[in-house]
Formats: C-alpha cells, sequence, structure tokens
C-alpha cells in the first residue's frame, strides 16, 4: 500500500473534474484521479452546445434561460441554483474562448450560436439561439481544451487509476439544543492503479467526485462503456444519500438498436421525426415547437407511435429522422459527424435516406447532493467538509427532473469551476483528517473475493440481464408493475453477483476484475434508482408512471433523497431509506408544462 | 430537389415509406479472429490466439473482442470506452492496417480469412492490445498543445472571422488515438521523432489567428526529431480514423517552418 498526501484530490477527468483541476491546480497541490486516460472522457462525445445568454445573434439573457431551465426540469428545479448557472454560463462560455476553444463564428467574428430544444426567447414565446457550438464536436473541444489547459498549467494526473473507496469518519457533534448528530467528514479516497493492481491511498483535505453518468444501467445507451455510476455508488456506500435517482433522460435520437447519439442540433437545424406513415407525429404532441420540445416528452411521443403500431422497420421498433430535405452543403457545414455515424454505423445515407432512431438513455439528472457551491451534502442541509462533486455525477439540482439540451455541458463548466475554487480554498485552511484505520481492508477483501470466486457467474451475463430489465421495465413508460418486475431482476442479480468468478488472475492491467467492480456499481444504482421510481407516484418530467400520469405538485413537488440504511425496509426494499427534500423556489410558480 | 419544403408540401420529402421499413432478419456470419496475445506477468513470449465467433449486422470489431472478453476468454485485454469513433482509445493493427476497432465493420473485412488483430507497432507493449501511451503523449506535450494569447484579454470572445477558424479546423478534430503515430516507419526505427500526432496538434494552434506562439512551436518542431523525420509516406493520413489530412498538415507546418525562419 503506497500513500501519497494532497490537498484537494480530484476524482475524473472529464469536463467537470479538468475544469476543477485547472482553478484549484493553480492554488492548491492537486492531484487528478481517472480510470480513463482525460481525453478518452466521455465528454468528448457531447455534440450538439453549451448554451449561454450572450445575445451574439438575437435578443436573449440569462433570466429566459433560468426560467427555460426551470420549466424544461418540470419544475424540480432548485431555482436559486439555475439562476447561478445561468448568470454564470456567459463566464464560462468567454472562459473557454479564451483558453482557446475554437468556437463556431458569426460573420462578425463573435461565438456563433443557434437553437436547441427548450430555449425560448422571452419564457416560451418562439425558439431562440442560444448554443454555443463547434459544428457538432463541442464536447470534444471542451475536453480537448481543458486538457490543453491542464497541461500549460502542469496539472498532476494519475491515468487510468480507479476510485474504488471513499474514505470519511464520522465525529458526533452536540447542536445547541443539546441534541447530537454524526457530522461526516472527507479522509481521502482508495485507489487501484490499473497497470499493475496495485492499491494506493490518497489523503486529501478536499476531494472532488466528478465521474460522470451511469448509462451502462441500460441497454440502449448513448453513454461509454465506462459510464457505470462509480461517484454515486461510492458516496451511497459511503453514507451520502443520492438525490432524484428515478429521473433518467432519454434521449430521442438514438440509433435505432444501438445507443448512438445523434444530436439534437440535426432538429435544431430542420430534421424532422415521421413515423411509418410519413406523418410528421411531433405536430400531434406539442403543436407549437413540435420536433423542438424538451427531450422527455419527444421521447415519449416517440415510444407511443412504436406502441401504437406506427413504428418503421422489421420489427416497426423505431421511427424516422428525417433529414433529406436539408442541402446535403448545409448538413456537412454543420452536422457533418452524426450524419457520418449514420453512414458508418446503419449504411444509411442522410442526404437521402431517413436515419431509424430511437429513445437511448443518456443522462442521470439525480445523483449526488450538492449546494451551488458543489459542497457535498450529507442529508438536506448538512455539508460534508471537504466533499465536492460536480457534473453529471452530482445533483444540484439545476436539470429537475428534465435536463434541457446544452445545459450539461454548461453544468460541468459552471459548477466543475465552483468545485475547483472551493475545495482548494477550504484546504488552505482545514486540517488533514487522520485516515481511518485499515483503510484498505474493504478494497482488498472485494477483490480478493473476486481473484478467489469460483461461483461460476459472468459478469456480462449479469450486466446484459441488468441492462435488459432496465430497459424493459424502467424506461420511457413505467408502472408499478414494470418497477416491481426490475426490482425482483435486481434482488435476484444481486444474489448472484456474489457468485462472480473472473478469469483473468493477473495484476496488470486486469480490465475483467475492475468489470466486475464495475458492475457492482450498476447494481446498487440500478436498485436506488428503481426504489426511487416506485416512491414516485406521479409523472413528472423524465419519470413517466403509466398508473400516475398527471404531475402532483401536492404530494411530490419534492426531491427525493435515497439513503442507504441496513435497518430500513421501505415497500419490500430492504436497506434503502426513502426521503425527500423541498425544492427551492425563487420566482416562478410551477406552471403547467406546455410546449 | 432539396429546397427546404414548407409545411403542407413536405411529402415526405425522398423518403420512400416502403423501403425504409427494410424487412427480413439481421444477418448473423462467423468471424474468426487471430489477436496477438502478450501478457509478461506470465510469458516473454507473444503468441497468437484464435476464436470463431457468431455476429451480426452492423458488429464491429470491438464487439467480435467483447464478445470473446466476454464470452470465451476474460483475460483478453484492451482498451475502449465510447464504442464509436471519438474518444480514441481502441486504436490497433487490424489485417495490418491502423483502426479503431469501434469503428470498422466486419461486414466491410474478408471473413472467408481470419481477422488478424494486434497492438500498434512503436510503443511497448503492456498486454495484449494495450500499449505504453505515455512516450506519445510525451512528445504531444513538447509542442505546447495549448493557447498562448500575450495581448490583454476583451470583456467578450477574441475576435475570429469564419475564414480564420476554417483554417485550423481540420486538425481540431484530433481525438490523440496515435493511429497515426503508430503507423509512421519513420516513428517505428526512431523512437525520437515526434511523429505526426505531435505535429497535427501543433498545426491546431500555429494556424490559429488567436495563438502568439507559433514561433516557438516551429522552432520546437524544426528540431532534428521534428518534422523533417517525416518522409510523406502517407501512412498517417490513410490511418486517421477521423479523416485529418495528417500529411497535409505537415506539410502546411513544414512551409510555415522554412518561410518563418529564412
Ligand atoms: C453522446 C452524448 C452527447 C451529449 N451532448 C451534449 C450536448 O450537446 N450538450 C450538453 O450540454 N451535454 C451533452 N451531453 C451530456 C454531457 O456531455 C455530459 O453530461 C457531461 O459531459 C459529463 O461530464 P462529466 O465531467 O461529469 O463526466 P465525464 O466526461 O463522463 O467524465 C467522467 C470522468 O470520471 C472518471 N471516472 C469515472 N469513474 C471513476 C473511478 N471510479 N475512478 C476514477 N475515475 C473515474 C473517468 O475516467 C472520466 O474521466 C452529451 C452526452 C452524451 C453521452
Ligand atoms: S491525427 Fe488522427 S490518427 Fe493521429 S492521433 Fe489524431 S485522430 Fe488519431
Ligand atoms: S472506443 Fe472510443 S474510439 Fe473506439
Amino acid at each position: 500500500m503506497q500513500v501519497h498526501k494532497y490537498d484537494v484530490v480530484i476524482v475524473g477527468a472529464g469536463g467537470a473534474g479538468m475544469r476543477a483541476a485547472i482553478e484549484s491546480g493553480q492554488r492548491a497541490h492537486t492531484a487528478v484521479l481517472t480510470k480513463l486516460y482525460p481525453t478518452r472522457s466521455h465528454t468528448g462525445a457531447a455534440q450538439g452546445g453549451m448554451c449561454a445568454a450572450l445575445a451574439n445573434v438575437e435578443e436573449d439573457n440569462w433570466e429566459w434561460h433560468t426560467f427555460d431551465t426551470v420549466k424544461g426540469g418540470d419544475y424540480l428545479v432548485d431555482q436559486d441554483a439555475a439562476e447561478v448557472m445561468a448568470k454564470e454560463a456567459i463566464d464560462a462560455v468567454l472562459d473557454l474562448e479564451k483558453m482557446g476553444l475554437p468556437f463556431n463564428r458569426t460573420p462578425e467574428g463573435k461565438i456563433d450560436q443557434r437553437r436547441f430544444g427548450g430555449h425560448t426567447r422571452d419564457h416560451g414565446k418562439a425558439a431562440v439561439r442560444r448554443a454555443c457550438y463547434a459544428a457538432d464536436r463541442t464536447g470534444h473541444m471542451i475536453l480537448q481544451t481543458l486538457y490543453q489547459n491542464c497541461v500549460k498549467h502542469n496539472v498532476e494526473f494519475y491515468n487510468e487509476y480507479y476510485v474504488l473507496d471513499l474514505l470519511t469518519v464520522d465525529e458526533e457533534v452536540t447542536r445547541e439544543d443539546g441534541t447530537t448528530y454524526m457530522q461526516k467528514k472527507t479522509a481521502g479516497v482508495v485507489s487501484y492503479d490499473l497497470a499493475n493492481g496495485e492499491i494506493h491511498v490518497f489523503q486529501a483535505k478536499s476531494v472532488v467526485f466528478a465521474t460522470g453518468g451511469l448509462g451502462k444501467i441500460f441497454k440502449t445507451t448513448s453513454n461509454a462503456h465506462t459510464l457505470t455510476a462509480d461517484g454515486m455508488a461510492l458516496a451511497y456506500r459511503a453514507g451520502i444519500p443520492l438525490e432524484d435517482m428515478e429521473f433518467v433522460q432519454f434521449h430521442p435520437t438514438g440509433l435505432a438498436g444501438l445507443g448512438i447519439l445523434l444530436s439534437e442540433a440535426a432538429r435544431g437545424e430542420g430534421a424532422i421525426l415521421r413515423n411509418s406513415e410519413g406523418e410528421r407525429f411531433m405536430e400531434r404532441y406539442a403543436p407549437t415547437i413540435k420536433d423542438l420540445a424538451p427531450r422527455d416528452i419527444v421521447a415519449r411521443s416517440m415510444a407511443n407511435e412504436v406502441r401504437e403500431g406506427r413504428g418503421a422497420g422489421p420489427n416497426k421498433g423505431y421511427v424516422l429522422l428525417d433529414l433529406t430535405h436539408l442541402e446535403p452543403a448545409h448538413i456537412d457545414a454543420k452536422l457533418p459527424d452524426i450524419t457520418e455515424f449514420a453512414r458508418t454505423y446503419l449504411g444509411v445515407e442522410p442526404y437521402t435516406e431517413p436515419v431509424p432512431v430511437f429513445p437511448t438513455c443518456h443522462y442521470a439528472m439525480g445523483g449526488v447532493p450538492t449546494n451551488v457551491n458543489a459542497e457535498v451534502l450529507q442529508d438536506n442541509d448538512t455539508v460534508v467538509p471537504g466533499l465536492y462533486a460536480a457534473g453529471e455525477v452530482a445533483c444540484v439540482s439545476v436539470h429537475g427532473s428534465n435536463r434541457l439540451g446544452t445545459n450539461s455541458l454548461l453544468d460541468i463548466n459552471v459548477f466543475g469551476k465552483r468545485a475547483g475554487l472551493a475545495a482548494a480554498e477550504y484546504a488552505s485552511t482545514a486540517e488533514f483528517v487522520d485516515i481511518p484505520e485499515n483503510p484498505t481492508a474493504f478494497t482488498e477483501n472485494q477483490l480478493n473475493a473476486m481473484r478467489a470466486s469460483t461461483g461460476g457467474e459472468r459478469t456480462s451475463t449479469l450486466r446484459t440481464e441488468l441492462q435488459e430489465t432496465m430497459d424493459a421495465n424502467m424506461q420511457v413508460f413505467r408502472s408499478e408493475e414494470t418497477i416491481k418486475e426490475a426490482l425482483a431482476v435486481i434482488a435476484d442479480l444481486r444474489l448472484r453477483y456474489k457468485n462472480v468468478q473472473i478469469q483473468d488472475k493477473g495484476k496488470r492491467f486486469n480490465l475483467d476484475l475492475l468489470e466486475a467492480v464495475e458492475l457492482g456499481f450498476l447494481l446498487d444504482m440500478a436498485e436506488v434508482m428503481t426504489v426511487a421510481a416506485l416512491h414516485r407516484k406521479e409523472s413528472r418530467g423524465g419519470h413517466y408512471r403509466e398508473d400516475f400520469p398527471e404531475r402532483d405538485d401536492e404530494n411530490f413537488m419534492l426531491h427525493s433523497m435515497m439513503y442507504l440504511d441496513p435497518e430500513s425496509s421501505t415497500d419490500g426494499t430492504n436497506g434503502i431509506r426513502a426521503d425527500t427534500k423541498p425544492v427551492v423556489f425563487t420566482r416562478y410558480e410551477p406552471m403547467e408544462r406546455k410546449y | 430537389m432539396s429546397t427546404p419544403t414548407k409545411e403542407a408540401a413536405e411529402p415526405a420529402s425522398k423518403i420512400d415509406m416502403k423501403e425504409s421499413g427494410g424487412g427480413g432478419e439481421v444477418p448473423s456470419f462467423d468471424v474468426t479472429l487471430q489477436v496477438r496475445r502478450y501478457d509478461p506477468e506470465f510469458s516473454d513470449e507473444a503468441r497468437w490466439d484464435e476464436w470463431t465467433v457468431t455476429m451480426y449486422g452492423t458488429d464491429r470489431v470491438l464487439d467480435a473482442l467483447h464478445k470473446v472478453k466476454w464470452e470465451i476468454d476474460g483475460s483478453l485485454t484492451f482498451r475502449r470506452s465510447c464504442a464509436h469513433g471519438v474518444c480514441g482509445s481502441d486504436a490497433m493493427r487490424i489485417n495490418g492496417r491502423n483502426r479503431l476497432a469501434c469503428k470498422v465493420l466486419l461486414k466491410d473485412l474478408d471473413l472467408s480469412k481470419p481477422v488478424l488483430v494486434e497492438p500498434i507497432k512503436g510503443l511497448p507493449v503492456e498486454k495484449d492490445l494495450i500499449v505504453d501511451m505515455e512516450p506519445f503523449f510525451q512528445s504531444y506535450r513538447e509542442i505546447m498543445p495549448f493557447m498562448v494569447n500575450n495581448s490583454p484579454a476583451p470583456t467578450g470572445e477574441r475576435i475570429q472571422s469564419p475564414e480564420e477558424r476554417e483554417r485550423f479546423d481540420d486538425t481540431t478534430k484530433c481525438i490523440l488515438c496515435a493511429a497515426c503515430t503508430s503507423s509512421c516507419p519513420v516513428f517505428w526505427t526512431d523512437g525520437q521523432y515526434f511523429g505526426p500526432a505531435a505535429i497535427v496538434n501543433a498545426h491546431r494552434f500555429i494556424f490559429d489567428s488567436r495563438d502568439d506562439a507559433g514561433d516557438m512551436r516551429l522552432e520546437v518542431l524544426n528540431d532534428k526529431e521534428g518534422v523533417w523525420r517525416c518522409r510523406t509516406t502517407f501512412n498517417c493520413t490513410d490511418a486517421c480514423p477521423r479523416g485529418i489530412e495528417v500529411t497535409k498538415a505537415i506539410q502546411e507546418v513544414k512551409r510555415a517552418v522554412l518561410s518563418r525562419s529564412m
């Protein structure tokens, strides 16, 4: 066991982690631990854009952006946080431009902007051009630019280091009224070096989680193989609650059968969704903004067309994205990458043929609860000193029950920066917390048990079963029946997971072992997500219950908070305690979400 | 034909509804993979392993590797993440050419013969298809891959015309996969050469109107291990999964070295 000591340890080197590192690295002794080489992070896959009310091409302001974010999230957004994000969006984009990001330009040489779903002028009057972009490679450019600036500032990376445990200590604190509670404090993390299988302990005053999303819980997903909910699972196992985990965004336009994303930018540039009859069906579901309605509405509309027998393809299993009325030159200029995906992976020529598409698991709105300073909360309002989270792993909550397109690249920049600044600031005065005894015991026991297991279960078999049940039961349509079906399968898989056997017995680059560990994260988080979905007996944003098709503000205008709690038993699920947290309102009263 | 149509006049644009229905089953076929294996923990010798697996329709080489890893031999080791050609993890030699495994469709290969899969060349092999990327990133870091601008920052953005932006568009697409560098015969024989990827990334800044460090980068590249090693074999351009005209970028950098240093 090797021990390292840093003021700040950042876990994850996607957009959020590197944006944090650029701030923290210049102020405090900082290390970035990442299971992937930084430039392999999935931020690089983001296509369409990053929004900010720059008003470069038409009138716009941050207040309209805040409103759209709140409405898009079906009012489950904490409005103070949305306001912070929309205000700081402008500097976030300008910061990136100054770091060198090659945005597309207007004829005057300013940053160009385009339309994106749910972004409107003056509280819903018409679509507004708010998304700053670099062709359909915006995420790639953000990831590269942030990495370049990390190189510039000599940020210290530990590449292919998997963080497998968060070390915290509990301290009893007495309140003014004499009652006591357990206060968590951050001590560091335990990490596994992929190259040689060695375990390292990183002691740190501040730890920033920036580990991204959880797409691999589902079979059809736009997410990378490596997006396995690690950070959420590690926080949860350390006793941190998870907020709004039932809310997953299914992006309307995944390549059918593959899940690879075709950006909403395609519809922003004029592409149209059609059913097997050639009908532009979104006219029926969202008469005003049609194909550019928020993602949850479009995804459900598509799934409904398929359910009602108007799907295209051999099994009537998908709908069609039609770009054929657009000029090929326009497609090439604005959507080069995504049209290439259609060609490469489905053999479809978007100039002349419609592209088969179906909703794909895309984004986790929920995650590790934080306040606007990216400080992690151990309950509804108690901060865990020294622990921060930013990016998709976190829930601030700026996305509520449904994230607007281009708001995540924004989120990772705004809250990544805030996390980096706050973590460095805290470390400048705080003391190190002593590492608990036997800090690596949990990790070593887990890995040794897996290496020694002869149980005969395969990681891939269990993972596939999990993903299939989640696609079948927890996708855009849910009901008590489907949710309980998913829970039963997950419970069975968790038992079988104890018998997972790996074949690679080596120390070097043992990805067989790590895939088994990642499956454990997926199972834990699938269970939390499913239990949260069971408790939310209403439909809101990305969570749609067929047995409760209406939004129910009276009972459910609340964030859900799921705690790991061995003592607790709710609705037949042992070990998870369900609680709620109020939503923060500032300016906007909930209204019906109509487009 | 492709004039934008009005709402009412949108008669199925160019789509033939019957045809887009497709039909029939997804075809399956057998693929034999031969993979170069190496794990110094257990043996100093590399070996070839062979498996035959049944694959479907639009499966790629990466899917076949996964099938082997997940269903037959869990010790088969390779890097991958995004699975659609944007993260740069899985550059490997497939039938002798550098490709991303997630971008090569099996049906585009000659499946009457085994598909040969080896690690990329010129970087130390760590295990199976995984190589040590450190030397590659070292060269990248040496060309100062970040924007340097010495003038005071404006409150808004720095102005750049669409034409100026277009000038370096091609080289912004690089995903640092190393397919180009590890296809270069000069790089194989001479570990010191910066390699095409580093030059591509230098190009991205040298031709960016906002950057002030072009001369410093050109000086670095004018070094004996720099651009002049390139013998214009075009392997790199052929290998690049992002379609970057790598050789052209290197030529442009060579020309810039000449015009600035003379
Ligand atoms: C295809 C696609 C297109 C998208 N397009 C857009 C768009 O146009 N606009 C928009 O706003 N949003 C978009 N999004 C969403 C957005 O890209 C992501 O939400 C965002 O990039 C997430 O960034 P992140 O930094 O939180 O995580 P990531 O970029 O996923 O990075 C996660 C990091 O954590 C590390 N990590 C994970 N687990 C561990 C561990 N156990 N130990 C150590 N390190 C670990 C990984 O190595 C990686 O570096 C898109 C998403 C997808 C999938
Ligand atoms: S230039 Fe092309 S081949 Fe070379 S590293 Fe970049 S993306 Fe890969
Ligand atoms: S897995 Fe990302 S490029 Fe192939």
